[in-house]
Protein backbone atom coordinates (compact mmCIF):
# COMPACT_ATOMS: atom_id res chain seq x y z
CA UNK A 1 0.00 0.00 0.00
CA UNK A 2 2.95 1.93 0.85
CA UNK A 3 4.59 1.25 -2.45
CA UNK A 4 1.57 2.17 -4.37
CA UNK A 5 1.14 5.57 -2.52
CA UNK A 6 4.23 6.97 -2.88
CA UNK A 7 3.84 5.63 -6.99
CA UNK A 8 0.53 7.67 -7.38
CA UNK A 9 2.24 10.62 -5.20
CA UNK A 10 5.70 10.87 -7.83
CA UNK A 11 3.02 10.58 -10.67
CA UNK A 12 0.77 13.39 -9.49
CA UNK A 13 4.65 15.73 -9.35
CA UNK A 14 5.17 14.16 -13.02
CA UNK A 15 1.80 15.12 -14.33
CA UNK A 16 2.70 19.14 -12.81
CA UNK A 17 5.98 18.76 -14.63
CA UNK A 18 4.65 17.82 -18.09
CA UNK A 19 1.77 20.44 -17.73
CA UNK A 20 4.36 22.93 -17.45
CA UNK A 21 6.68 21.78 -20.10
CA UNK A 22 3.60 21.42 -22.03
CA UNK A 23 3.01 24.99 -21.78
CA UNK A 24 6.63 25.42 -23.08
CA UNK A 25 7.32 23.53 -25.78
CA UNK A 26 3.61 21.96 -26.58
CA UNK A 27 1.79 25.56 -26.73
CA UNK A 28 3.70 28.31 -27.24
CA UNK A 29 6.08 26.24 -29.48
CA UNK A 30 9.55 27.08 -27.78
CA UNK A 31 11.40 24.02 -27.30
CA UNK A 32 13.08 24.03 -24.27
CA UNK A 33 15.45 21.01 -22.79
CA UNK A 34 16.00 22.56 -19.55
CA UNK A 35 13.36 21.20 -17.21
CA UNK A 36 15.12 19.71 -15.01
CA UNK A 37 17.07 22.39 -13.71
CA UNK A 38 14.10 24.45 -12.94
CA UNK A 39 12.87 21.54 -11.24
CA UNK A 40 15.76 21.46 -9.36
CA UNK A 41 15.73 25.05 -8.26
CA UNK A 42 12.28 24.45 -7.25
CA UNK A 43 13.33 21.29 -4.93
CA UNK A 44 16.36 22.77 -3.74
CA UNK A 45 15.02 26.11 -2.57
CA UNK A 46 11.72 24.65 -1.29
CA UNK A 47 13.98 22.54 0.40
CA UNK A 48 15.92 24.93 2.48
CA UNK A 49 13.23 26.62 3.61
CA UNK A 50 12.22 23.37 4.99
CA UNK A 51 15.60 22.79 6.56
CA UNK A 52 16.93 26.33 7.23
CA UNK A 53 13.90 28.83 7.83
CA UNK A 54 10.60 26.86 8.30
CA UNK A 55 9.22 28.26 11.53
CA UNK A 56 8.34 24.44 14.06
CA UNK A 57 5.36 26.51 15.49
CA UNK A 58 3.73 26.63 11.62
CA UNK A 59 1.72 23.77 10.71
CA UNK A 60 3.00 21.43 8.23
CA UNK A 61 0.78 22.27 5.76
CA UNK A 62 1.00 25.82 5.89
CA UNK A 63 5.32 25.07 5.71
CA UNK A 64 4.36 23.21 2.88
CA UNK A 65 2.10 25.88 0.92
CA UNK A 66 4.83 28.88 1.81
CA UNK A 67 7.54 26.03 0.73
CA UNK A 68 5.79 25.71 -2.77
CA UNK A 69 5.21 29.40 -3.15
CA UNK A 70 8.90 30.01 -2.72
CA UNK A 71 9.89 27.12 -5.11
CA UNK A 72 7.28 28.73 -7.67
CA UNK A 73 8.52 32.25 -7.66
CA UNK A 74 12.62 31.42 -7.05
CA UNK A 75 12.37 28.87 -10.14
CA UNK A 76 9.81 31.30 -12.43
CA UNK A 77 12.87 34.13 -11.52
CA UNK A 78 15.24 31.98 -12.68
CA UNK A 79 12.96 31.22 -15.67
CA UNK A 80 13.00 34.86 -16.35
CA UNK A 81 16.25 35.54 -15.82
CA UNK A 82 17.12 32.66 -18.78
CA UNK A 83 14.10 32.91 -20.69
CA UNK A 84 15.14 36.83 -21.70
CA UNK A 85 18.10 36.59 -23.22
CA UNK A 86 17.74 33.05 -24.60
CA UNK A 87 13.86 33.12 -25.82
CA UNK A 88 15.29 35.65 -28.99
CA UNK A 89 16.75 32.20 -30.11
CA UNK A 90 14.61 29.94 -31.90
CA UNK A 91 14.04 25.93 -32.78
CA UNK A 92 17.11 24.06 -32.32
CA UNK A 93 19.46 26.64 -30.85
CA UNK A 94 16.68 27.45 -28.33
CA UNK A 95 16.82 23.60 -27.07
CA UNK A 96 20.54 23.99 -26.77
CA UNK A 97 20.33 27.41 -25.20
CA UNK A 98 18.19 25.15 -22.28
CA UNK A 99 20.31 22.52 -22.23
CA UNK A 100 23.31 24.45 -21.31
CA UNK A 101 20.78 26.51 -19.29
CA UNK A 102 19.94 23.52 -16.77
CA UNK A 103 23.40 21.90 -16.83
CA UNK A 104 24.70 24.86 -15.61
CA UNK A 105 22.27 24.83 -13.24
CA UNK A 106 22.98 21.41 -11.63
CA UNK A 107 26.81 22.32 -11.78
CA UNK A 108 26.05 25.62 -9.66
CA UNK A 109 23.96 23.66 -7.37
CA UNK A 110 26.80 20.50 -7.31
CA UNK A 111 29.09 23.73 -6.13
CA UNK A 112 27.00 24.95 -3.27
CA UNK A 113 28.18 23.74 0.25
CA UNK A 114 25.28 24.73 1.95
CA UNK A 115 22.61 22.77 0.53
CA UNK A 116 24.84 19.44 0.67
CA UNK A 117 26.84 20.31 -3.20
CA UNK A 118 28.18 16.51 -4.33
CA UNK A 119 27.20 14.93 -0.99
CA UNK A 120 23.10 15.42 -1.26
CA UNK A 121 20.66 17.53 0.28
CA UNK A 122 19.47 15.45 3.66
CA UNK A 123 17.23 16.18 6.53
CA UNK A 124 14.45 17.73 4.24
CA UNK A 125 11.01 17.64 6.65
CA UNK A 126 8.46 15.07 5.32
CA UNK A 127 5.31 17.58 4.42
CA UNK A 128 4.25 16.47 1.15
CA UNK A 129 0.89 13.77 0.86
CA UNK A 130 -1.17 12.37 -1.32
CA UNK A 131 -3.93 15.27 -0.89
CA UNK A 132 -1.45 18.41 -1.36
CA UNK A 133 0.26 16.83 -4.44
CA UNK A 134 -2.79 16.39 -5.95
CA UNK A 135 -4.35 19.70 -4.70
CA UNK A 136 -1.94 21.59 -7.02
CA UNK A 137 -1.97 18.83 -9.72
CA UNK A 138 -5.63 20.43 -9.72
CA UNK A 139 -4.67 24.28 -9.62
CA UNK A 140 -1.94 23.43 -12.28
CA UNK A 141 -4.18 22.15 -14.51
CA UNK A 142 -7.02 24.28 -14.28
CA UNK A 143 -4.60 27.46 -14.38
CA UNK A 144 -2.81 26.04 -17.60
CA UNK A 145 -6.36 25.58 -19.42
CA UNK A 146 -8.00 28.45 -18.26
CA UNK A 147 -5.11 30.25 -19.23
CA UNK A 148 -5.67 28.66 -23.29
CA UNK A 149 -8.73 30.25 -23.55
CA UNK A 150 -7.91 33.52 -22.82
CA UNK A 151 -6.28 36.36 -24.27
CA UNK A 152 -3.23 35.86 -23.00
CA UNK A 153 -3.87 32.08 -24.01
CA UNK A 154 -4.44 33.23 -27.91
CA UNK A 155 -1.49 35.05 -27.81
CA UNK A 156 0.49 32.17 -26.89
CA UNK A 157 -0.93 29.96 -29.21
CA UNK A 158 -0.41 31.93 -32.04
CA UNK A 159 3.24 32.09 -31.84
CA UNK A 160 3.37 28.48 -31.95
CA UNK A 161 1.34 28.34 -35.38
CA UNK A 162 3.54 31.14 -36.81
CA UNK A 163 5.77 33.02 -34.79
CA UNK A 164 6.11 35.85 -37.81
CA UNK A 165 2.61 35.84 -38.67
CA UNK A 166 1.84 36.37 -34.81
CA UNK A 167 4.16 39.23 -34.55
CA UNK A 168 2.70 41.37 -37.58
CA UNK A 169 -0.53 41.08 -36.45
CA UNK A 170 0.50 43.20 -33.15
CA UNK A 171 1.47 40.24 -30.73
CA UNK A 172 4.04 41.62 -28.78
CA UNK A 173 5.39 37.66 -28.98
CA UNK A 174 8.65 38.16 -26.94
CA UNK A 175 6.35 39.10 -23.81
CA UNK A 176 4.36 35.83 -24.58
CA UNK A 177 7.20 33.36 -24.77
CA UNK A 178 8.74 35.22 -22.04
CA UNK A 179 5.55 34.23 -19.83
CA UNK A 180 4.61 31.06 -21.19
CA UNK A 181 8.57 30.14 -20.48
CA UNK A 182 8.31 31.62 -16.66
CA UNK A 183 4.60 29.78 -15.94
CA UNK A 184 5.87 26.60 -17.25
CA UNK A 185 9.53 27.09 -15.12
CA UNK A 186 7.00 28.11 -12.03
CA UNK A 187 5.42 25.50 -11.86
CA UNK A 188 8.62 23.20 -12.78
CA UNK A 189 9.69 24.58 -9.33
CA UNK A 190 6.21 23.86 -7.62
CA UNK A 191 6.69 20.20 -8.43
CA UNK A 192 10.51 20.56 -7.34
CA UNK A 193 9.30 21.97 -3.91
CA UNK A 194 6.64 19.04 -3.69
CA UNK A 195 9.23 16.51 -4.66
CA UNK A 196 11.48 17.39 -2.03
CA UNK A 197 9.15 17.30 1.01
CA UNK A 198 8.09 13.92 -0.99
CA UNK A 199 11.64 12.56 -1.51
CA UNK A 200 13.28 13.99 1.81
CA UNK A 201 16.92 13.48 -0.07
CA UNK A 202 17.94 15.54 -3.46
CA UNK A 203 21.06 15.14 -5.10
CA UNK A 204 22.32 16.85 -8.27
CA UNK A 205 22.61 14.31 -10.22
CA UNK A 206 18.96 13.65 -9.65
CA UNK A 207 18.28 16.11 -12.08
CA UNK A 208 20.36 15.54 -15.09
CA UNK A 209 19.63 16.12 -18.43
CA UNK A 210 18.39 12.83 -18.95
CA UNK A 211 15.54 13.70 -17.15
CA UNK A 212 14.11 16.67 -19.13
CA UNK A 213 14.59 14.56 -21.74
CA UNK A 214 11.87 11.84 -20.29
CA UNK A 215 9.43 15.05 -19.42
CA UNK A 216 9.60 15.80 -22.74
CA UNK A 217 8.89 12.27 -24.00
CA UNK A 218 6.44 12.42 -21.67
CA UNK A 219 4.43 14.56 -23.79
CA UNK A 220 5.47 13.96 -27.00
CA UNK A 221 4.07 10.42 -26.00
CA UNK A 222 0.60 12.66 -24.73
CA UNK A 223 0.60 14.63 -27.89
CA UNK A 224 1.97 17.94 -28.26
CA UNK A 225 0.12 20.94 -27.05
CA UNK A 226 -2.76 18.79 -25.52
CA UNK A 227 -2.95 19.44 -21.83
CA UNK A 228 -4.90 15.80 -21.39
CA UNK A 229 -1.91 14.40 -23.44
CA UNK A 230 0.47 15.60 -21.41
CA UNK A 231 -1.38 14.22 -18.25
CA UNK A 232 -1.91 10.77 -20.13
CA UNK A 233 2.05 10.69 -20.84
CA UNK A 234 3.17 11.43 -17.44
CA UNK A 235 1.51 8.83 -15.93
CA UNK A 236 2.17 6.17 -18.51
CA UNK A 237 5.82 6.98 -18.64
CA UNK A 238 5.72 7.00 -14.18
CA UNK A 239 4.18 3.59 -14.58
CA UNK A 240 5.46 1.80 -17.19
CA UNK A 241 9.08 1.62 -15.63
CA UNK A 242 7.25 0.18 -12.23
CA UNK A 243 5.73 -2.13 -14.80
CA UNK A 244 8.84 -3.18 -15.93
CA UNK A 245 10.73 -4.04 -13.03
CA UNK A 246 7.89 -6.69 -11.97
CA UNK A 247 9.21 -8.37 -15.51
CA UNK A 248 12.20 -9.26 -14.15
CA UNK A 249 15.52 -7.44 -13.50
CA UNK A 250 16.84 -7.76 -16.71
CA UNK A 251 13.76 -5.78 -18.22
CA UNK A 252 14.04 -3.25 -16.06
CA UNK A 253 17.62 -2.54 -16.94
CA UNK A 254 16.90 -2.24 -20.56
CA UNK A 255 13.97 0.46 -19.23
CA UNK A 256 15.91 3.19 -20.83
CA UNK A 257 16.77 1.16 -24.21
CA UNK A 258 12.84 0.85 -24.40
CA UNK A 259 12.12 4.64 -23.96
CA UNK A 260 14.58 5.97 -26.42
CA UNK A 261 13.44 3.36 -28.85
CA UNK A 262 9.59 4.08 -28.63
CA UNK A 263 10.79 7.78 -28.80
CA UNK A 264 11.88 7.51 -32.02
CA UNK A 265 8.81 4.69 -33.28
CA UNK A 266 6.69 7.52 -32.48
CA UNK A 267 8.68 10.58 -34.43
CA UNK A 268 8.95 7.94 -36.74
CA UNK A 269 5.17 6.90 -37.58
CA UNK A 270 3.24 9.39 -34.85
CA UNK A 271 4.88 12.13 -34.18
CA UNK A 272 1.52 14.10 -32.98
CA UNK A 273 1.25 11.49 -30.28
CA UNK A 274 -1.54 9.90 -28.76
CA UNK A 275 -3.72 13.20 -28.81
CA UNK A 276 -1.92 15.10 -30.90
CA UNK A 277 -3.45 18.48 -30.27
CA UNK A 278 -6.75 17.90 -29.24
CA UNK A 279 -8.09 17.73 -25.41
CA UNK A 280 -10.36 14.92 -24.24
CA UNK A 281 -12.85 16.60 -21.79
CA UNK A 282 -15.31 14.48 -18.87
CA UNK A 283 -17.48 17.66 -19.17
CA UNK A 284 -18.12 17.65 -22.59
CA UNK A 285 -19.92 14.20 -22.91
CA UNK A 286 -22.24 15.05 -20.14
CA UNK A 287 -22.74 18.36 -21.67
CA UNK A 288 -23.77 15.87 -24.92
CA UNK A 289 -25.80 13.23 -23.12
CA UNK A 290 -27.58 16.39 -21.86
CA UNK A 291 -28.19 17.88 -25.05
CA UNK A 292 -29.63 13.83 -26.44
CA UNK A 293 -31.99 13.63 -23.70
CA UNK A 294 -33.85 17.19 -23.87
CA UNK B 1 59.21 38.02 -7.81
CA UNK B 2 60.17 37.53 -11.21
CA UNK B 3 60.48 33.44 -10.59
CA UNK B 4 57.05 33.65 -9.48
CA UNK B 5 56.29 35.14 -13.12
CA UNK B 6 58.13 32.53 -15.07
CA UNK B 7 56.72 29.99 -13.01
CA UNK B 8 52.84 31.14 -14.46
CA UNK B 9 54.16 31.15 -17.92
CA UNK B 10 55.29 27.73 -17.17
CA UNK B 11 52.28 26.99 -16.24
CA UNK B 12 50.14 28.91 -18.62
CA UNK B 13 52.06 27.15 -21.25
CA UNK B 14 51.41 23.60 -19.70
CA UNK B 15 47.64 24.53 -19.56
CA UNK B 16 48.15 25.77 -22.87
CA UNK B 17 49.47 22.41 -24.59
CA UNK B 18 47.24 20.64 -22.52
CA UNK B 19 44.19 22.65 -23.87
CA UNK B 20 45.67 22.06 -27.63
CA UNK B 21 45.94 18.22 -27.27
CA UNK B 22 42.33 18.19 -25.75
CA UNK B 23 40.59 20.98 -28.39
CA UNK B 24 41.99 18.65 -31.01
CA UNK B 25 39.60 15.87 -30.00
CA UNK B 26 37.03 18.50 -29.84
CA UNK B 27 37.36 19.53 -33.66
CA UNK B 28 37.51 16.17 -34.96
CA UNK B 29 33.91 15.55 -32.81
CA UNK B 30 33.00 19.08 -34.10
CA UNK B 31 33.69 18.43 -37.88
CA UNK B 32 31.41 15.44 -37.79
CA UNK B 33 28.71 17.54 -36.43
CA UNK B 34 29.50 20.62 -38.51
CA UNK B 35 29.20 18.66 -41.94
CA UNK B 36 25.78 17.05 -40.73
CA UNK B 37 24.66 20.67 -40.04
CA UNK B 38 25.70 22.42 -43.09
CA UNK B 39 23.87 19.41 -45.25
CA UNK B 40 21.02 18.30 -44.20
CA UNK B 41 20.21 21.11 -41.01
CA UNK B 42 20.11 18.28 -38.14
CA UNK B 43 21.92 18.70 -34.75
CA UNK B 44 23.07 15.52 -34.53
CA UNK B 45 23.01 14.72 -31.10
CA UNK B 46 24.17 11.11 -31.86
CA UNK B 47 27.46 12.06 -32.55
CA UNK B 48 28.53 11.94 -29.35
CA UNK B 49 28.09 8.31 -29.69
CA UNK B 50 30.07 7.78 -32.15
CA UNK B 51 32.70 8.76 -30.96
CA UNK B 52 32.08 6.03 -28.04
CA UNK B 53 31.52 3.33 -30.99
CA UNK B 54 35.01 4.54 -32.20
CA UNK B 55 37.06 4.20 -28.88
CA UNK B 56 35.30 1.04 -28.21
CA UNK B 57 36.05 -0.86 -31.35
CA UNK B 58 39.62 0.32 -30.73
CA UNK B 59 39.50 -0.91 -27.39
CA UNK B 60 37.87 -4.30 -28.50
CA UNK B 61 40.54 -4.23 -31.41
CA UNK B 62 43.62 -3.35 -29.32
CA UNK B 63 42.78 -6.02 -26.46
CA UNK B 64 42.68 -8.74 -29.44
CA UNK B 65 45.59 -8.20 -29.89
CA UNK B 66 45.89 -5.88 -33.20
CA UNK B 67 48.31 -3.43 -33.85
CA UNK B 68 47.84 0.23 -33.58
CA UNK B 69 47.78 1.07 -36.98
CA UNK B 70 44.65 -1.49 -38.12
CA UNK B 71 42.92 -0.67 -35.00
CA UNK B 72 42.89 2.82 -35.33
CA UNK B 73 41.08 2.56 -39.41
CA UNK B 74 38.93 -0.13 -37.77
CA UNK B 75 38.04 1.83 -35.57
CA UNK B 76 37.27 4.82 -38.28
CA UNK B 77 35.72 2.44 -40.79
CA UNK B 78 33.34 0.77 -37.89
CA UNK B 79 32.04 4.07 -36.58
CA UNK B 80 31.51 5.57 -39.65
CA UNK B 81 29.22 2.25 -40.91
CA UNK B 82 27.60 2.78 -37.54
CA UNK B 83 26.54 6.29 -38.89
CA UNK B 84 25.44 4.84 -42.26
CA UNK B 85 22.94 2.62 -40.95
CA UNK B 86 21.64 4.87 -38.53
CA UNK B 87 21.24 7.62 -40.99
CA UNK B 88 19.67 4.83 -43.18
CA UNK B 89 17.64 3.63 -40.60
CA UNK B 90 16.49 6.49 -38.27
CA UNK B 91 17.25 9.72 -40.16
CA UNK B 92 16.44 9.87 -43.82
CA UNK B 93 12.63 8.77 -43.04
CA UNK B 94 12.64 11.50 -39.90
CA UNK B 95 14.38 14.39 -43.09
CA UNK B 96 11.77 15.86 -44.33
CA UNK B 97 9.45 16.25 -40.59
CA UNK B 98 10.96 19.72 -39.73
CA UNK B 99 13.73 20.36 -37.90
CA UNK B 100 12.24 19.92 -33.86
CA UNK B 101 10.73 16.36 -35.10
CA UNK B 102 14.42 15.45 -36.28
CA UNK B 103 16.06 16.98 -33.06
CA UNK B 104 14.14 14.63 -30.74
CA UNK B 105 15.06 11.68 -32.73
CA UNK B 106 18.25 12.07 -32.95
CA UNK B 107 18.12 12.74 -29.12
CA UNK B 108 16.60 9.13 -29.09
CA UNK B 109 19.32 7.68 -31.35
CA UNK B 110 21.72 9.39 -29.03
CA UNK B 111 20.16 8.00 -26.04
CA UNK B 112 19.53 4.48 -27.47
CA UNK B 113 23.36 3.50 -27.92
CA UNK B 114 24.34 5.21 -24.80
CA UNK B 115 21.96 2.67 -22.66
CA UNK B 116 22.63 -0.06 -25.03
CA UNK B 117 26.30 0.14 -24.53
CA UNK B 118 25.52 0.39 -20.63
CA UNK B 119 23.15 -2.88 -21.15
CA UNK B 120 25.52 -5.27 -23.64
CA UNK B 121 28.96 -3.71 -22.78
CA UNK B 122 28.43 -3.21 -18.80
CA UNK B 123 28.41 0.50 -17.53
CA UNK B 124 32.24 0.48 -15.85
CA UNK B 125 34.71 1.76 -17.18
CA UNK B 126 37.27 -0.42 -19.03
CA UNK B 127 40.90 0.49 -18.81
CA UNK B 128 42.16 0.99 -22.51
CA UNK B 129 45.11 -1.39 -23.62
CA UNK B 130 48.12 1.52 -23.66
CA UNK B 131 49.11 0.89 -27.27
CA UNK B 132 52.18 2.54 -27.36
CA UNK B 133 55.16 3.18 -24.88
CA UNK B 134 54.51 6.79 -23.04
CA UNK B 135 56.95 8.82 -22.75
CA UNK B 136 57.53 12.55 -21.69
CA UNK B 137 58.89 15.31 -23.53
CA UNK B 138 60.30 18.38 -21.34
CA UNK B 139 60.23 21.89 -22.74
CA UNK B 140 61.88 23.62 -19.75
CA UNK B 141 59.05 22.74 -17.30
CA UNK B 142 56.21 22.45 -19.53
CA UNK B 143 55.56 18.54 -20.05
CA UNK B 144 54.57 17.42 -23.31
CA UNK B 145 53.38 13.57 -23.64
CA UNK B 146 54.01 11.53 -26.43
CA UNK B 147 50.11 10.47 -26.68
CA UNK B 148 49.89 14.29 -27.03
CA UNK B 149 52.10 14.75 -30.11
CA UNK B 150 49.77 11.74 -31.36
CA UNK B 151 46.99 13.24 -30.54
CA UNK B 152 47.92 16.67 -32.28
CA UNK B 153 49.83 14.84 -35.42
CA UNK B 154 47.16 12.51 -35.91
CA UNK B 155 44.22 15.59 -36.17
CA UNK B 156 46.09 17.71 -38.37
CA UNK B 157 46.98 14.71 -40.71
CA UNK B 158 42.99 14.09 -41.07
CA UNK B 159 42.53 17.72 -41.15
CA UNK B 160 44.71 18.20 -43.89
CA UNK B 161 43.14 15.08 -45.70
CA UNK B 162 39.21 16.39 -45.32
CA UNK B 163 39.98 19.80 -46.45
CA UNK B 164 41.62 18.40 -49.53
CA UNK B 165 38.55 15.71 -50.26
CA UNK B 166 36.23 18.47 -49.90
CA UNK B 167 37.81 21.18 -51.53
CA UNK B 168 39.76 19.05 -54.29
CA UNK B 169 37.66 16.28 -55.32
CA UNK B 170 34.36 15.20 -57.19
CA UNK B 171 32.43 13.80 -54.20
CA UNK B 172 34.07 17.18 -52.38
CA UNK B 173 32.16 19.26 -55.30
CA UNK B 174 29.07 16.94 -54.72
CA UNK B 175 28.97 17.13 -51.07
CA UNK B 176 29.49 21.09 -51.27
CA UNK B 177 26.50 21.24 -53.87
CA UNK B 178 24.47 19.67 -51.94
CA UNK B 179 24.76 21.49 -48.32
CA UNK B 180 24.29 24.95 -50.69
CA UNK B 181 21.38 23.56 -52.15
CA UNK B 182 19.94 20.00 -52.33
CA UNK B 183 17.17 20.52 -54.27
CA UNK B 184 19.38 22.28 -57.05
CA UNK B 185 22.37 19.31 -56.57
CA UNK B 186 19.74 16.79 -57.34
CA UNK B 187 18.71 18.81 -60.23
CA UNK B 188 22.11 18.24 -61.70
CA UNK B 189 22.37 15.05 -61.31
CA UNK B 190 24.01 14.32 -58.25
CA UNK B 191 22.67 11.67 -56.02
CA UNK B 192 21.96 13.73 -52.87
CA UNK B 193 21.17 10.39 -50.51
CA UNK B 194 24.80 9.11 -51.27
CA UNK B 195 26.37 12.53 -50.47
CA UNK B 196 24.58 12.43 -47.03
CA UNK B 197 25.22 8.95 -46.35
CA UNK B 198 28.93 9.61 -47.27
CA UNK B 199 29.18 13.02 -45.09
CA UNK B 200 27.58 10.94 -42.29
CA UNK B 201 30.51 8.07 -42.49
CA UNK B 202 33.10 11.15 -42.98
CA UNK B 203 31.75 12.74 -40.18
CA UNK B 204 31.25 9.30 -38.02
CA UNK B 205 35.03 8.31 -38.99
CA UNK B 206 37.18 11.29 -38.02
CA UNK B 207 34.28 10.83 -34.38
CA UNK B 208 35.54 7.22 -34.26
CA UNK B 209 39.40 8.68 -34.62
CA UNK B 210 39.12 11.18 -31.72
CA UNK B 211 37.31 8.10 -29.55
CA UNK B 212 40.27 6.03 -29.96
CA UNK B 213 42.73 9.25 -29.00
CA UNK B 214 40.88 10.02 -26.29
CA UNK B 215 41.33 6.18 -25.07
CA UNK B 216 44.81 6.54 -25.21
CA UNK B 217 44.89 9.92 -23.44
CA UNK B 218 43.37 8.97 -20.48
CA UNK B 219 43.15 5.21 -20.98
CA UNK B 220 39.45 4.43 -20.32
CA UNK B 221 36.23 3.93 -22.64
CA UNK B 222 32.56 3.66 -21.07
CA UNK B 223 29.35 3.49 -22.75
CA UNK B 224 28.67 7.39 -21.55
CA UNK B 225 31.74 8.92 -22.77
CA UNK B 226 30.06 10.21 -25.53
CA UNK B 227 27.53 12.58 -24.06
CA UNK B 228 29.77 15.61 -22.30
CA UNK B 229 32.03 15.66 -25.37
CA UNK B 230 29.34 15.49 -27.78
CA UNK B 231 27.75 18.19 -26.24
CA UNK B 232 31.07 20.29 -26.44
CA UNK B 233 32.02 19.48 -29.57
CA UNK B 234 28.46 20.56 -30.57
CA UNK B 235 29.54 24.11 -28.88
CA UNK B 236 32.59 24.03 -30.12
CA UNK B 237 30.92 23.71 -33.82
CA UNK B 238 28.64 26.58 -32.66
CA UNK B 239 31.59 28.39 -31.34
CA UNK B 240 33.34 28.40 -34.91
CA UNK B 241 30.21 28.84 -37.24
CA UNK B 242 28.01 25.60 -38.21
CA UNK B 243 28.08 24.47 -41.27
CA UNK B 244 31.49 25.88 -41.28
CA UNK B 245 34.29 23.34 -41.62
CA UNK B 246 37.14 25.93 -40.77
CA UNK B 247 35.08 27.19 -38.06
CA UNK B 248 34.70 23.93 -36.30
CA UNK B 249 38.52 23.39 -35.80
CA UNK B 250 39.14 27.26 -34.62
CA UNK B 251 35.77 26.44 -32.20
CA UNK B 252 37.17 22.80 -30.98
CA UNK B 253 40.85 24.39 -30.45
CA UNK B 254 39.26 27.96 -28.75
CA UNK B 255 37.09 25.50 -26.27
CA UNK B 256 39.72 23.20 -25.22
CA UNK B 257 42.22 25.95 -24.46
CA UNK B 258 39.44 28.04 -22.60
CA UNK B 259 38.33 25.08 -20.33
CA UNK B 260 41.86 24.08 -19.76
CA UNK B 261 42.63 27.41 -18.64
CA UNK B 262 39.50 27.76 -16.11
CA UNK B 263 40.45 24.02 -14.85
CA UNK B 264 44.27 25.22 -13.83
CA UNK B 265 43.67 29.20 -12.60
CA UNK B 266 39.90 28.83 -10.91
CA UNK B 267 37.88 26.18 -10.08
CA UNK B 268 38.19 22.69 -12.10
CA UNK B 269 34.21 21.74 -10.64
CA UNK B 270 33.06 24.32 -13.18
CA UNK B 271 34.91 22.61 -16.15
CA UNK B 272 31.30 21.75 -17.90
CA UNK B 273 29.79 24.37 -16.94
CA UNK B 274 32.53 27.03 -18.83
CA UNK B 275 31.70 25.59 -21.88
CA UNK B 276 27.76 26.03 -21.93
CA UNK B 277 28.44 29.78 -20.64
CA UNK B 278 30.76 30.21 -23.80
CA UNK B 279 27.47 28.60 -25.78
CA UNK B 280 25.31 31.02 -24.40
CA UNK B 281 27.19 34.15 -24.84
CA UNK B 282 28.48 33.27 -28.60
CA UNK B 283 24.31 32.66 -29.15
CA UNK B 284 23.55 36.01 -27.68
CA UNK B 285 26.73 37.85 -29.41
CA UNK B 286 26.73 36.43 -32.58
CA UNK B 287 24.97 33.58 -33.53
CA UNK B 288 26.46 32.68 -36.41
CA UNK B 289 29.70 31.90 -34.97
CA UNK B 290 33.34 33.11 -35.36
CA UNK B 291 33.38 32.79 -39.21
CA UNK B 292 29.57 32.68 -39.64
CA UNK B 293 27.56 35.40 -41.38
CA UNK B 294 24.69 36.50 -39.79
CA UNK B 295 21.38 35.95 -42.41
CA UNK B 296 18.02 37.81 -42.25
CA UNK B 297 15.08 35.50 -41.42
CA UNK B 298 12.95 35.42 -44.10
CA UNK B 299 9.00 34.81 -44.19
Amino acid sequence: MDYLAHLTLNTGIFIILAVSLNLINGICGQFSLGHAGFWAVGAYTGAAYGVFLAPEALPDFINLFISCGIGFVVAALSGLLIGVPCLRLRGDYLAIATLGFGEIIRILIMNMDVVGGPRGFTNIPNWSNLFWVYFWVVITIVFCANLLRGTHGRAIISIREDEIAADSMGIYTFKYKTLAFVIGAGFAGLAGSLFAHAQQFLHPNGFTFMWSVIILLMIILGGLGSITGAIVGAVILTILPEMLRFMGETVSQWRMVIYSILLICLMLWRPSGIFGKHEFNILKFFKKDEEATS
Amino acid sequence: MSENVTYFFYDLFQYLVNGLAQGSIYALIALGYTMVYGIIKLINFAHGEFYMIGAFIGFYCLVSGMPLWMAFPAAMIGAGLVAVLVEKIVYRPIRHAGRIPALITALGTSLLFQYLGQGVIGADPKAFPSAIAEKTYMLGEVIITRTQIIIMVVTFALMVILYWLVNHTKTGKAMRATSFNMNAAELMGINTNKIISFTFFIGAALAGAAGVLVGMYYNTAEPMMGLIPGLKAFIAAVLGGIGIIPGAVIGGLVLGVAENLVVGFWISTYRDAIAFAILILILLIKPAGILGKNRKEKV
